[in-house]
């Protein structure tokens, strides 16, 4: 049958171009994990030592707990304000257009720029203003405090996340039937019984989709980090993308960095797997 | 429906006695919107009034308005990032990323859809889509080197990069558009000698224009506004795009923080430009490959 052959020279050079540049890349990395290389030069292989390095270093596990602490908290409050923001703008609201275009805004501009903006904002104006207000805690950068850095990242990765949630949820709004809030306010329930039991139940597959994706984007929070503090103050803001990045091609630890990211990839997917068990199962249940 | 009515916030308790299409408008929910608003709004004032001061009127807040415009700013900022080099790479790496991929993504996504009963298409679809558990800091490293030996470390492998690397996502979009679409015409242009790719050109792809304005508009933001892959990939400086050059000349602003605003103004200021008349475009774009 030709019209078969066809359909297979359609997808033959996509396969033969992904395989190159996506599988390979990811066998290249187990490879080089086995090994000592820096990045140029010699080496050799050294088996897994990478790896049992890895689990003593402190500055891997820092990583990994502020990239995890840092990606939760931001997922939990990107979906609870867009989620807000996106009950807000489905409400009878005059310029409905117009303030859903301007929630949008964020989604469009590049992190790393926003993030240079934002440093400017927490290191100068607010610890001005705090200054004013009273609020000695804040008269200084959050940002050159190893305790509050992290918050800052944050504020920026929240700002930017709501933007594309928002829409999500919006889209997901609009398939709730209207009856069925006619329905449930003839039989006296009020806003908030509306929501738990109407609302929610409905847009269930999109909270799912948002919080996979906003954990998901988060996890590997790069942009925010090279903007506003380059891992610092010491090391309390490193990431494991901006340690992999760092550590990989500026300080010689090529093959250590690529075992950091073999590693990675094993959380990245059994976390994955586990959150859409969970938010179906729980979707399944309402 | 954007239009659609619903009571949300605190309706009256004697609710039914209301009209349940009655347009009231809630001015206290329109409002607190307005106010939320603002939360994306203020950055993006103090960009614009940072960048027209002069370095001297940079205390305080920040917040007020500037007393003497500085334009020229802009003009250091311009020659000092060489703005119209980076404009360039950004524009050309963006239409080339954008271009390839609505043509190749949807004609793979096509095979696989129309061959989903067939072992090797679907396998071919998971493999894809599969791809979209394995982020970019995880292959960083190795897509360096090879991209540097192939001698890829320019604009037009970074345009190869981001329609290969956008299949996962793209394929995983095109195939459930695909299925909703109905095979009776491409049966019927089939018995009048039409060939497979005939019937993709002619057929399929103008049926796509919903889902190519979605693919096309994520893979414009992500390819305008990425950093991580220019910045790893890149070796050329007069390859640079614009997120790379801020990064790039930030120790060169040094303390000049107005001529810093001026050139995050500039790089902002396009895709901005572009947002507002399309607005709705963009949106309803971005929804739609949500709803799939």
């Amino acid at each position: 049958m030709t019209s078969g052959r066809t359909y297979y020279l359609m997808v033959l050079p996509a396969l033969a171009l992904f395989l190159l540049f996506h599988t390979f890349p990811v066998l290249q990395g187990v490879y080089y994990s086995l090994t000592n290389y820096a990045g140029y030069g010699r080496y050799d292989f050294v088996g897994l030592d990478n790896y049992l390095n890895l689990f003593q270093d402190s500055r891997i596990w820092d990583s990994y707990v502020f990239t995890f602490q840092f990606a939760v908290v931001s997922t939990v409050l990107t979906n609870v304000i867009a989620l807000a923001v996106a009950l807000g703008l489905h409400g009878r609201i005059r310029f409905r257009n117009t303030l859903r275009g301007v929630f949008f805004i964020p989604n469009v501009l590049a992190i790393l720029i926003v993030g240079y903006i934002f440093n400017y904002l927490f290191s100068n104006s607010l610890p001005y203003i705090a200054e004013k207000l009273g609020i000695g805690a804040l008269s200084t950068s959050i940002l050159a405090d190893p305790d509050l850095a992290w918050v800052g990242v944050v504020i920026l990765a929240v700002w930017q996340a709501v933007a594309f949630n928002v829409i999500i949820f919006l889209a997901g709004l609009q398939t709730v039937p209207e009856d069925l809030y006619e329905a449930a306010t003839l039989d006296g329930a009020g806003a908030w019984q509306r929501f738990r039991s109407v609302t929610l139940p409905l847009i269930g597959p999109f909270v799912t989709i948002n919080m996979v994706l906003a954990l998901r984007n988060f996890l590997q929070v790069f942009d925010h980090i090279a903007a506003l503090t380059s891992g610092g103050p010491g090391t309390s803001t490193t990431s494991v993308a901006y340690l992999i990045y760092n550590g990989g091609l500026n300080g010689g630890e090529y093959a250590y960095q690529t075992a950091n990211a073999v590693v990675f990839f094993i959380c990245i997917v059994v976390i994955s797997i586990c959150q859409l068990r969970v938010l179906q199962r729980r979707e399944g249940n309402i | 429906m954007s239009t659609s009515v619903l009571r949300k916030a605190a309706p009256p308790r004697n609710a039914p006695l209301l009209r349940p299409s009655s347009p009231r408008v809630n001015w206290w929910l329109t409002a607190l919107m307005a106010v939320l608003s603002l939360t994306v709004l203020v950055p993006l004032y103090f960009t614009v009034v940072t960048a027209l001061k002069t370095p001297d009127q940079l205390g305080g807040s920040g917040f007020g308005l500037p007393t003497h415009i500085r334009w020229s700013n802009f003009s250091d900022a311009w020659n000092l990032t060489h703005f119209p080099s980076a404009l360039l790479n950004s524009a050309l790496v963006t239409v080339g990323a954008v271009v390839l991929t609505l043509l190749t993504n949807s004609l793979v996504a096509y095979a696989i859809a129309r061959n989903m009963h067939r072992r090797f298409f679907k396998g071919l679809y998971y493999y894809f889509v599969s791809a979209l558990f394995v982020p970019f800091p995880i292959i960083m490293l190795p897509v360096v080197k090879q991209t540097a030996r192939l001698g890829m470390d320019n604009q037009a492998g970074l345009i190869l990069l981001y329609v290969v690397y956008g299949l996962a996502f793209n394929i995983f979009l095109y195939v459930g558009f695909l299925r909703s679409v109905p095979k009776e015409l491409e049966e019927a242009a089939r018995t009048d000698g039409a060939g497979t790719w005939t019937i993709f050109w002619r057929i399929i792809f103008p049926l796509l224009a919903p889902m190519n304005a979605t693919v096309g508009i994520l893979t414009c933001l992500w390819a305008w506004n990425d950093f991580l892959l220019p910045l790893v990939v890149l070796s050329d400086p007069n390859a640079q795009t614009l997120p790379l050059v801020q990064y790039i000349f930030q120790g060169q602003f040094n303390t000049n923080y107005t001529v810093a605003f001026a050139s995050y103004l500039m790089a902002l200021a396009p895709v901005l430009l572009v947002y507002v008349f399309a607005q709705r475009w963009v949106i309803s774009g971005v929804m739609r490959g949500s709803l799939k």
